[in-house]
């Protein structure tokens, strides 16, 4: 699914140049559940962006799905995120002004799908995550729990290959962190291949593997 | 792109920040009205100057004879110079472009009764052509014909106010009654009505000029020649002017450059000083409304540039969930049109109102009447309105659409 072949970031800031990534190797297969874990600063925040086509990469080769990811127009990978990708924040990043459905059924408005189409089907995924009774809510009506499973829905609706979640239990207290993992398990298990950021050991033991980074290197892939 | 999401999402922004939305709105709806009333006024000052036009034909030229400044073979300054019935021939002939040509005498005001009734009003022997060159509107009976003057009839033509201070009470019908005019019978053939505003010109009373010759003066002298360039180009009609003026200045041996010796009132370049004056209002008036305009843009674009900065996060969201950059531009030039088209629609509607009431209310005086927006003004005006709404929303959006996903969603 996800093949990515010497993969090298810098960020130029200024006059200094930060080399993050420096050569990265790794195989996704389709329908594996992988965990990536790093200190911060390691670089793999950096590689889930470069991962979501949220940014550039210097030079290396990406694959995507059996396509070459490189140097698209915003437009293309606007449309490629849409269609192949589905993302999950630590922050949820939920459109504050806009309801539980809305946000959920957001996706589909950049498929031009129309209104009472998306918000119906909306209501299904919203119905699938326990939160049927809270569509009509704000964000800040929910629950930290509430708003990572509205963003969760949100992330499935167009029916993604992938699924990215960064530190997808960084701001949830630990049981509803277990949830949290039962629900992504859950939809490993339809088939949607998944990748998490995170630097929680019992979060990572819920992966299949473990893709360890250091310094902007991979020095370790634990199959748990 | 006019999707209710979009328009539900304006709705949204707007309900959060009302008092910035109102001081924005209200800096173009300023502008608007400003514009609209600044060219409804210049449109009344343009309209009371034609008014002072009115009453004349604008192709008119008008000779009157003066005295000598200039010496001039031989000849003193200060001689009077007299106009006869050959001169006016001799113009006649030489003025081959002019469709209507008419000589006056004047002969100041006269005493005219009808039975009891008296009154004093200015005498006005002409040719039947000045009726035309004057712009006479006939509402009763005739103006003057080459019979009259052939025939040296002793007919009249008087003005609406003559007639009404005249015949009064159950004798109202002026036609074919007989009026005195210092002592001679005149018998009235025709009721006038001037268009010019002055109120002396409705209190005139035309005669043959060939009868009051005889009449009044018992010489062939005239005061004045007047006549209508036709069809003539300017440039034509000053070269008509030009030969004029050179004919008479050879009769009456006189400097053709003096100035004094005869006068000339050619009142097409008086229209067109006129026309180029109200342009150049007109061009002033635009400068000056656009510009109020534009710093109501600027007032847009800056809240806008607040707004897109506002919503970076969302931007990115949206951008990470599909987004592409031509639908975020579309949304926030379509809040920035939709803000000025809204609040600039309000200040037309209040500028053509405040002219719609000066326009009733106010009495038009001689050099203002009538102040109107006109139906173009306010395409224009809408046009200027979604192109400055465009242009409000322009940058803002440009930079909403740079807005990076990564940076956009980086938690703090």
């Amino acid at each position: 699914m996800i093949q990515i072949n010497n993969i090298h970031k810098s960020y130029i800031t200024g006059q200094n140049s930060l080399h993050v990534l420096k050569g990265i190797d790794l195989r996704i297969e389709a329908g594996e559940m992988i965990s990536i874990m790093g200190a911060s600063g390691s670089g793999k925040s950096t590689l889930l962006n470069i991962l979501g086509i949220l940014d550039n990469y210097d030079s290396g080769e990406y694959i995507l799905n059996g396509l070459k990811i490189k140097k698209l127009s915003e437009r293309k990978a606007a449309q490629l995120r849409n269609k192949m990708l589905g993302f999950v924040f630590q922050s949820f990043n939920l459109v504050s002004f806009k309801n539980a459905m809305e946000n959920v059924a957001l996706p589909l408005y950049y498929q031009d799908i129309p209104r009472k189409k998306r918000n119906l089907i909306a209501m299904e995924y919203l119905d699938r995550m326990g939160l049927k009774e809270w569509a009509h809510h704000l964000p800040n009506e929910l629950s930290g729990g509430q708003k990572q499973r509205t963003a969760i829905a949100r992330a499935l609706i167009s029916k993604p290959k992938v699924i990215l979640a960064d530190e997808p239990t960084g701001a949830l207290d630990s049981v509803t962190s277990l949830e949290m993992m039962d629900i992504l398990q859950e939809i490993n298990k339809t088939g949607i291949t998944m990748v998490i950021v995170t630097h929680e050991y019992d979060i990572a033991a819920r992966t299949q593997k473990t893709v360890r980074i250091t310094d902007g290197l991979i020095t370790e892939i634990i199959n748990n | 792109m006019f999707e209710i999401d979009k328009w539900q999402e304006i709705y949204s922004t707007i309900r959060k920040n009302k008092l910035r939305t109102f001081l924005t709105g209200f800096s173009v709806a300023w502008g608007i009205f400003m514009l609209i009333v600044l060219l409804g006024s210049g449109s009344g000052l343009e309209n009371g100057i034609h008014e002072q036009f009115k009453g004349g034909a604008l192709n008119g030229v008008w000779i009157s004879s003066g005295m000598t400044s200039m010496q001039y073979k031989g000849l003193k300054i200060g001689r009077m110079i007299k106009f006869t019935n050959e001169d006016f021939g001799s113009v006649k002939q030489t003025v081959q472009g002019a469709d209507r040509i008419s000589a006056r005498l004047f002969l100041g005001n006269k005493l005219v009764s009808y039975k009891d009734q008296y009154g004093s009003f200015f005498l006005s022997p002409c040719h039947p052509d000045y009726g035309y060159i004057k712009e006479i509107d006939m509402i009763q009976g005739r103006f003057l014909n080459n019979l009259d003057i052939s025939e040296f009839r002793k007919v009249a033509v008087v003005g609406e106010k003559v007639k009404a201070s005249l015949f009064k009470n159950n004798d109202t019908i002026a036609l074919g009654k007989y009026i005195n005019i210092t002592g001679v019978l005149f018998k009235v053939v025709g009721v006038f009505r001037d268009y010019s505003r002055n109120d002396y010109e409705q209190m005139r009373v035309y005669i043959p000029i060939s009868t009051a010759q005889r009449v009044f003066k018992g010489e062939n002298v005239i005061n004045q020649i007047s006549f209508t360039t036709g069809k003539a180009t300017p440039e034509e009609a000053d070269a008509m002017v030009k030969s004029t003026k050179l004919v008479l200045a050879k009769i009456h041996t006189f400097d053709p450059k003096d100035e004094r010796a005869i006068d000339i009132w050619n009142k097409s370049e008086d229209v067109k000083k006129f026309n180029a004056l109200f342009s150049g209002i007109r061009i002033f008036i635009w400068i000056i409304g656009i510009g109020t305009i534009i710093a109501g843009i600027v007032g847009v674009s800056n809240i806008m540039m607040i707004v897109v900065k506002e919503r970076t996060k969302e931007i990115g969201i949206r951008k990470a969930l599909g987004a592409t950059p031509y639908s975020i531009i579309g949304l926030i030039m379509q809040e920035a049109i939709v803000i000025t088209g809204f609040a600039g629609y309000i200040g037309l509607i209040l500028g053509v109102g405040l002219l719609e009431l000066v326009a009733k209310k106010m009495p038009a005086t001689e050099f203002f009447k009538n102040p109107e927006a006109n139906f173009s003004i306010a395409i224009s005006a809408t046009i200027l309105l979604v192109v400055a709404g465009a242009i409000a929303g322009l940058f803002p959006a440009m930079k909403a659409a740079k807005v990076r996903p990564v940076e956009a969603l980086r938690d703090e």
